[in-house]
């Protein structure tokens, strides 16, 4: 489930508009902080921010170059993705199947209890 | 709309399956239309938990999940609706975990009997490269290019199915 938990954080990492910004230009290209900040209405300081977020969620890697560090998608964030849809469908057919077989028998007492919640 | 990712590079699609016991009929109706009983809460793109889950039987139908103020929230669409074996749905969430309606990858799901007259239920998520093709549309935008971080995501999404 680490897997799952660092792909969960990779889409709501992207879900903020800047960051998602910073991602898609560092997917066209690697760049420092700088270069990043002189393109988007947001200051340094806030980019370097945004890009601990994207580093933690393992979606950007950096290099050090000298005094600068360069910044660049780290491809195993978006193999996370994947990773984290599977088992999200493994949950819900596994949900669905629980439903399915409790609806099945209602007569008899199922072994495993539907997820319903009551409404 | 023709890209890089036709000429070669795709990623494995996610493949899972149960088997229930009710018959296909029976388990494509449940799947299909009680969907909000059996779909987990807390696990949908809404802000807020949902109170329906409807996707509409027929080709184009709409899919949403609608909340307690009556807000709905877009998943995708019908393709294909032939029960009692096979529904296929667009599934337009993009990498970002939003609708995007300019964005869809493929969810198949197969209704097959089984000897013992239950309903083995499967269900494919194709077109996974769509996520970075996504992503790649908005770097295009931008100027940039994409090839390598294509080529890598799809190769490190392979060695990980």
């Amino acid at each position: 489930m680490a897997y799952a938990t660092r792909a969960l954080d990779s889409f709501a990492a992207l879900g903020d508009p800047t960051r998602r910004a910073i991602f898609e230009r560092l997917a066209a290209r690697p760049a420092a902080v700088g270069e990043l900040a002189r393109g988007l209405p947001v200051s340094r300081p806030a980019v370097s921010q945004h890009l601990g977020v994207l580093k933690a969620a393992g979606l950007v890697a950096e290099t050090p170059a000298g005094a600068r560090r360069i910044y660049r998608i780290d491809p195993r964030g978006i193999g996370a993705m994947r990773d984290w849809l599977d088992a999200h469908w493994a949950a819900a057919l596994g949900a669905f199947q629980d439903f399915a077989d409790g609806e099945g028998k209602e007569e008899e007492t199922p072994a495993c209890a539907p997820q319903r919640t009551p409404e | 709309m023709r890209s890089a990712t036709d000429a070669g590079m795709s990623i494995a699609p996610i493949v899972r399956s149960v088997e229930v016991k009710a018959p296909p009929a029976r388990a494509v109706e449940l799947f299909a239309t009680r969907m909000a009983d059996w779909w987990t809460r807390g696990r949908t793109i809404a802000p807020n938990p949902h109170v329906a889950i409807v996707l509409e039987p027929r080709p184009g139908g709409r899919w949403f999940e609608r909340d307690a103020e009556g807000a709905e929230t877009h998943w995708g669409k019908v393709l294909a609706w032939e029960p009692p074996s096979r529904l296929l749905l667009a599934w337009q969430i993009d990498a970002g975990w939003r609708y995007d309606p300019g964005f869809a990858t493929e969810l198949e799901i197969t209704f097959a009997p089984t000897a013992t007259g239950g309903t083995t239920v499967t269900l494919e998520h194709r077109d996974l490269e769509r996520f970075g093709t996504d992503a790649a549309r908005h770097a295009e935008q931008l100027g940039g290019g994409w090839p390598g971080f294509l080529a890598e995501f799809a190769r490190l999404a392979d060695t990980d199915s």
